[in-house]
């Protein structure tokens, strides 16, 4: 029962996290590249196929000896890949300012080179979930759904709380760190948890 | 400021602002742009220009049908109060075109000046020209991009400006990447050793307090000028704030340049104040910290 329980609580966290990260991304190409209207396309078009692949990707591994452990490290994978964008931001921003004028390129260059390897880890995140749940074919659909509605509810709620309340009270670093120190809680959590007995195969 | 209680409740009975008449209002043109709903109707003696949210209006730019030359709004008069500081600029950057009102009284003031412009929405930049008489031409350019990124290329490539005005706001939105810190020490590249910003900016909410702040760390000390709580310009100069007995004589030189607007020295000088009437304590806004149309719905 816990088991399923941190499967469901990294799935809903992995959607939280993509579109907290997804808002604040507009924030941070915005002193370099406007917030115009395509800026904001090609940001979400970069985190639509950053999530493709990802899920692509994530089926693919679970083919292989799917665990509550692998994917405990999934999500551990995808914080530290949140970590340069605290770091790198700016330097990398101002580079790319230079080198691209038109500002459509200059933020789609952007936001693949920062946020494309999150975003695909955060997304293969789903389907191996819904590997860990199914037992049995005929529930397949029920619990595909299930983890949907979990992970699409986390997309909502990251949402409403980083554009209504964090961005009121915190710096966009301050809430990046934060998204991070929660995956790894919650993903060390997991890791022990997943390694602790044969959970796992339950 | 740009809105008008009588004028909203009017529209607000209008269920479709694009098909139905009033009495009292002709619409001449609407435009559905990347970024707003544009409409341009012509009321009591006037044309406007205003974007349109559901059935909220907040009108851009007002001109008089029979003196098109006179300032409508008290804020677009108000802008001109950079003159007191600066009276003669010879390069102007303004950002936000509205219909072009600024621009193109500036452009009759100045033959020589060089006016730039920067507006992200080419729809506004195209019903400035067809319905309100903006006419750029060489000497006055307009740029159809976002403010930030003009101003940090121009910056790059050491382009300068002894008057920059920002006109970017309005109640309804906010850019908020044009209102922090950073940006402002961007604007400061731009400006000569005796440039002057004007800024028309907020008064009415908790905004009021950080966009202060954020001013006075980047600029100290600035001239504060309010009408009520509605509008607000700020004005801050590159080499410190001239004393009040130069702005007057700035003001007795310009008279009859501005007399044409609509108004004078005798209006527009007893609104400068240095007074700080703001909480000192408040957050400055940065690139990291920013939410300024969140900030904007709190009480003043």
């Amino acid at each position: 029962m816990l088991h399923r329980l941190f499967v469901f609580l990294i799935a809903g966290w992995s959607g939280f996290l993509v579109m907290a990260i997804e808002l604040l991304s507009g924030r941070i190409l915005a002193p370099n590249f406007g917030n115009s209207i395509y800026v904001w396309g090609g940001i979400i078009t970069v985190f639509m196929l950053a999530l493709a692949v990802g899920y692509l990707l994530g089926g693919r591994w679970s083919l292989h000896d799917p665990s509550l452990r692998r994917l405990a490290l999934l999500l551990l994978a995808g914080a530290i890949a949140v970590i340069p964008v605290i770091f790198l931001a700016d330097p990398l921003l101002d580079w790319l300012f230079d080198q691209i004028q038109d500002p459509r390129y200059g933020s789609l260059a952007s936001v693949t080179l920062l946020f494309f390897i999150p975003t695909t880890i955060a997304g293969m995140v789903s389907p191996y979930a819904v590997r860990l749940l199914v037992r049995e074919s005929a529930q397949s659909g029920h619990f595909a759904g299930l983890l949907y509605f979990v992970s699409t509810f986390g997309s909502a709620a990251g949402t409403i709380l980083t554009s209504f309340y964090f961005v009121l009270y915190f710096e966009i670093d301050q809430i990046l760190a934060g998204l991070v120190g929660v995956s790894l809680l919650l993903g060390l959590l997991a890791l022990f948890f997943g390694n602790s007995g044969n959970a796992s195969k339950e | 400021m740009r809105r008008k209680n009588r004028l909203n409740a009017l529209l607000a009975l209008c269920t479709s602002l694009a098909t139905t008449p009033s009495p009292a209002m002709t619409t001449i043109h609407t435009e559905k742009s990347l970024y707003r709903n544009i409409l341009v109707y012509e009321e009591d003696g006037q044309r406007c220009m205003s974007f349109s949210q559901r059935n909220q209006t907040t009108r851009q730019t007002c001109q008089s049908l029979t003196d098109p030359d006179q300032f409508v709004f008290t804020y677009t008069r108000m802008m001109m109060a950079a003159l007191y500081l600066n009276p003669h600029p010879r390069a102007v950057l303004i950002i936000g075109l509205g219909g072009g009102v600024l621009p193109t009284a500036l452009a009759r003031m100045f033959p020589e000046t060089r006016i730039d412009i920067v507006e992200i929405d080419p729809a506004v930049v195209k019903v400035a020209r067809q319905f309100f008489g903006f006419n750029p031409d060489q000497r006055v350019q307009v740029f159809e991009e976002d403010g930030r990124v003009f101003v940090k290329r121009a910056g790059k490539s050491g382009r300068h400006y002894d008057l920059i005005m920002l006109d970017a706001f309005d109640h309804e939105y906010i850019p908020e990447h044009l209102l922090t810190q950073e940006f402002l020490f961007e604007i400061k590249v731009l400006l000569t050793a005796d440039g002057v910003l004007a800024a028309n900016t907020f008064s009415t909410s908790r905004l009021y307090h950080h966009e202060s702040t954020t001013y006075q760390a980047v600029f100290g000390p600035f001239y504060n000028l309010r009408v009520q709580m509605k509008n607000r310009i700020v004005l801050a100069k590159m080499d410190g704030l001239p004393p009040l007995d130069t702005i007057k004589a700035n003001a007795t030189a310009l008279e009859e340049k501005l007399k044409p607007l609509g108004f004078g020295s005798d209006w527009l000088l007893p609104l400068f104040s240095t007074e700080r009437d703001w909480d000192p304590n408040a957050r400055i806004l940065t690139d990291q910290y920013s939410p300024s149309n969140l900030l904007n719905t709190l009480v003043f």
